[in-house]
């Protein structure tokens, strides 16, 4: 078989600094040995079609998961999955999670003592369309203490996962809110050190998508690796 | 410079999310055609502790070497039995296991032929980033002439990509994330 293009490596502005001890729980675990570059082969640039059979419509609001209306500010998280070539990424599975309105995960081991709310869960997953284009309804999620240093907070945040059109496109992010007065003290946001790249992480709210008497908008556009043009050279 | 979103960790509250109510740890099912193995180890960490909160996701081919995917235009059947993606999370003492099919062979670059293998990738609080590794399995043949092990000269690093043969098709593959016994990771 003749070789086929790779992904273009992500290049080190952005993304996040490797390794990054101000986030307590990495020393111990990232890599101490070089990475090896991996010429990307068939492997590489094929990967799951995952999730298509089981994506409900309704999974993509995490407001009506349960009996009643969570409690909150309801928003709608909505955008469009694109490669570095701003090509739309079509049909591909995007996957969110992320803390209630008070800030607390429904995950057994978060002890932060603020309130669970019963009408809320906080997971939801949706396919992009023909244009990339993804939404969903949620609850904008509350800022949250952990014990990485002294007084830390973590920015409001929306955890996302996207599986792009190969495995190689794979990505898990954050999505942050604009304004949050947070951003400089939090390690996780701050171990991408380059401020344009910081901002791709951020949200814009949307007035224009916002709907009346009902919900906030505010809009996240996602963006994979893009395709290497012309095969790489052994 | 990459325009692209940067990525950050998925955090310790991953699980109702992702794996909860969407692992797959079992690729092969009763219709998938080929043999079936059992990849099983732990993840550990730089003081050789288990890493509980760990996501380990696969992609292989299936049994005759074919992606399910528009992009493997070999002439070869994709077998609807077999779905060549895993998902699983790493259980209190860092453990995991998979059990699927043993992959055919794939080409490589240029006129090359790759050994089976199963691409890996790697998610965890502390991880800024996910980590990319394949999985080889030892006794397979083309080993020794596979392109990637072959660029791999330090014999350490590459043996860190080869799960131990454990007999009836159960195969050990740890993954060490730091340490003397690193496993090698790729800049993928
Ligand atoms: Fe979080």
């Amino acid at each position: 078989m003749s070789d086929i293009p790779g992904y273009r490596l992500v290049t080190p502005d952005s993304a996040p600094a490797h390794p990054y001890p101000d986030y307590r729980s990495n020393p111990l675990r990232v890599p101490k040995r070089p990475l090896m570059i991996l010429p990307h082969t068939l492997s590489e640039v094929t990967g799951p079609a995952y999730g298509h059979e089981s994506v409900k419509p309704e999974d993509a609001d995490l407001t009506r998961q349960h009996g009643g209306e969570p409690l909150g500010e309801r928003i709608i998280v909505h955008g469009r999955v694109l490669d570095e070539d701003a090509r739309p990424v079509r049909n591909s599975l995007v996957e969110i999670w992320q803390a209630n309105a008070a800030g607390r995960y429904v995950h057994q081991r978060d002890q932060h003592p603020a309130p669970i709310d019963p009408n809320f869960t906080g997971a939801g997953r949706c396919m992009t369309d023909d244009d990339g284009y993804y939404r969903f309804v949620t609850i904008k999620p509350g800022a949250y203490p952990w014990r990485n240093h002294h007084n830390a907070w973590r920015p409001a945040h929306i955890h996302f996962s996207m599986f792009g059109a190969s495995f190689m496109q794979r990505l898990v992010t954050q999505m942050y809110f604009p304004g949050d007065p947070l951003f400089p003290f939090d390690p996780i946001f701050n171990s991408v050190t380059d401020e344009a790249a910081r901002q791709r992480m951020i949200s814009n709210f949307d007035l224009d998508a916002t709907q009346p008497e009902w919900a906030l908008a505010f809009k996240f556009d996602i963006v994979l690796r893009g395709r290497e043009a012309t095969p790489m050279e052994d | 410079m990459s325009k692209t979103t940067p990525s950050q960790t998925v955090g310790p509250f991953f699980h109702f999310g992702l794996t909860d109510n969407y692992e797959i740890d079992d690729l092969a099912g009763t219709q998938a055609e080929g043999e079936r193995i059992v990849i099983e180890g732990h993840v550990l960490d730089g003081d050789g502790e288990p890493v509980p909160d760990c996501m380990i996701e696969i992609w292989q081919a299936n049994a005759a070497g074919k992606y399910d995917h528009p992009e493997d235009r070999q002439d070869k059947p994709v077998d609807l039995g077999f779905r060549g993606f895993g998902r699983v999370g790493t259980d209190p003492e860092g453990r995991f296991h998979f059990r699927t099919v043993r992959p055919g062979p794939v080409p490589g670059r240029g006129n090359s032929l790759q050994a089976p293998h199963i691409l890996v990738q790697i998610f965890a609080r502390g991880l800024l980033k996910q980590l990319v590794t394949r999985i080889y399995l030892e006794g397979e043949p083309a080993n020794d002439t596979d392109p990637v092990l072959h660029m791999i000269e330090d014999a350490a690093a590459r043996s860190s990509l080869i799960a131990r043969n454990k007999g009836d098709g159960h195969y050990h593959w740890d993954i060490v994330l730091q340490g003397e016994n690193e496993t090698q990771f790729f800049d993928a």
